[in-house]
């Protein structure tokens, strides 16, 4: 894994592992203290959530002098997104998986829809991970 | 006239050749030689497709299609047409090169959202997923459905759900480990990629999905070949089997056709041996290579 994709996923972490969900978020600087071990300048710190901000997967909000940063959905639900590629039940029609075999039930199919769902607006950034702004929540559209 | 009649001809032996091979039983036992009979149909009907409309409107040359097609060219620089080419005989032309155009933007479209959707799930991967001992060279999600695949690509990533790991012994894993493995060194996705496009483009034919539908049960077959090399038969026929039942243990019966229906199939090709029809599968190969060849004959002349 190159250096960026693991301090992203590092990053990652500290917004998934410690931040509890209903928190606003947290400062470059509360994320760059959570990663201690690695001595990080605050810059890089920064950098790594711009960069995760235009993926997509992190929402930021201005609050005085400084921005709050906050997954923008849980890591349950990405995994079940990816479940559900795997599966073949996200209704792309490109093959864009070779799967061995797929084993799956209805119910099961539900709960992964279900947890798609509950996060708001997930889908549409699945869909368009390039888009500039964080969205907002009443961006999230039944397209 | 003689050239669309052979354009003609071609579509119906297309058709009659995919009938005969997703009929076919044999093709299980020699995947890699049907996958190479179904890439040639593919050819010789998408080229006869469009040179059939070519040929009709091009009729008055008398010579073959792409000959006539630089005749045409010319004239039409010089702004003067030879008797019997009309507005019709150019529509149709147009109609030629107009299914040759929905061919390749739906082929283009098709790789396009394909590598789109793959980098988004290589990227979501390298966040969520993790490395386990268990299975070296693979990436674990924590999932507790059943889902083993393969992300092609130029860095291909094998994928597991923790759901696969407790469905499967050691053995069985390794197996299909290998099948995933199999898939991503063969590009089996780049195999597959040709007919998921024809099945967009024409989507109301139904045996044009029927033969998407052989062919990637036949990629899964050209996989299961190469996890045999490595393993014994049992456990990945165990695998498939596992993942057949659990499939059904929770499904009740008849409801929503989500397990994979092929896995049967894959499981008593892995239980009865028998040798590889190399009669059968030369034949095939001749029949199949002539069809492609009479088209692409007919545009080079």
């Amino acid at each position: 894994m190159t250096r960026l994709g693991d301090l992203e996923r590092a990053v990652m972490d500290v917004l998934w592992d410690l931040v509890p969900g209903a928190s606003d978020g947290v400062t470059v600087r509360e994320v760059a203290d959570a990663l201690d071990g690695r001595e990080l300048a605050y810059t890089t710190v920064m950098t790594v959530l711009d960069r995760l901000a235009g993926k997509g997967m992190v929402q930021r909000q201005r609050e005085g002098r400084a921005w709050r940063y906050r997954a923008a959905a849980s890591r349950e639900a990405h995994i079940a997104q990816l479940m559900l590629d795997a599966l073949d039940l996200g209704g792309s029609r490109d093959a864009a998986l070779v799967r061995f075999a797929r084993s799956v039930t209805g119910t099961e199919a539900e709960v992964l829809r279900a947890a798609l769902s509950a996060e708001a607006g997930l889908t549409d950034r699945i869909e368009d991970p390039r888009a500039g702004q964080p969205p907002l929540a009443d961006e999230a559209t039944d397209r | 006239m003689a050239y669309a009649l052979h354009f003609a001809a071609s579509i119906l032996a297309c058709w009659l050749t995919a009938e005969v091979l997703a009929a076919s039983t044999w093709t299980w036992r020699a995947p890699r030689v049907a996958i190479v009979c179904w890439q040639a149909v593919g050819l010789a009907l998408g080229l006869s497709a469009m040179g059939l409309p070519m040929a009709l409107g091009l009729a008055a040359y008398g010579q073959p299609t792409g000959s006539a097609l630089v005749a045409l060219a010319t004239d039409l620089a010089h702004g003067t047409l030879p008797a019997g080419v009309g507005a019709v005989h150019l529509g149709l032309v147009g109609v030629g090169f107009g299914i040759g155009a929905v061919l390749l933007t739906t082929t283009v479209r098709s790789v396009y959202g394909t590598v789109r959707a793959q980098r988004r799930h290589r990227e979501l991967l390298s966040l969520v997923a993790r490395r386990d001992p268990t299975v070296p060279g693979a990436l674990v999600l924590d999932h507790p459905s059943a889902a083993a695949y393969c992300l092609p690509g130029v860095k291909p990533r094998v994928v597991v759900s923790a759901g696969t790991l407790n469905l499967l012994d050691r053995a069985e894993l390794a197996a299909v480990l290998t099948h995933e493995r199999a898939h991503a060194q063969e590009r089996h996705d780049l195999v597959l990629l040709p007919f998921t496009a024809l099945g967009r483009a024409l989507p109301w034919f139904r045996w044009v999905r029927h033969a998407q539908e052989r062919v990637a049960l036949l990629v899964e077959m050209r996989a299961d070949d190469k996890a045999r090399e490595l393993h014994a038969d049992a456990p990945l026929a165990g695998a498939l089997r596992r993942f057949a039942a659990a499939g059904h243990r929770i499904t009740p019966a008849g409801a929503l056709g989500l397990g994979d229906r092929d896995l049967d199939v894959r499981v008593q090709r892995l239980l009865v041996p028998d040798r590889t029809p190399r009669l059968l599968g030369a034949t095939a190969l001749a029949v199949t290579t002539t069809l492609a060849a009479l088209p692409i004959s007919l545009f080079l002349n």
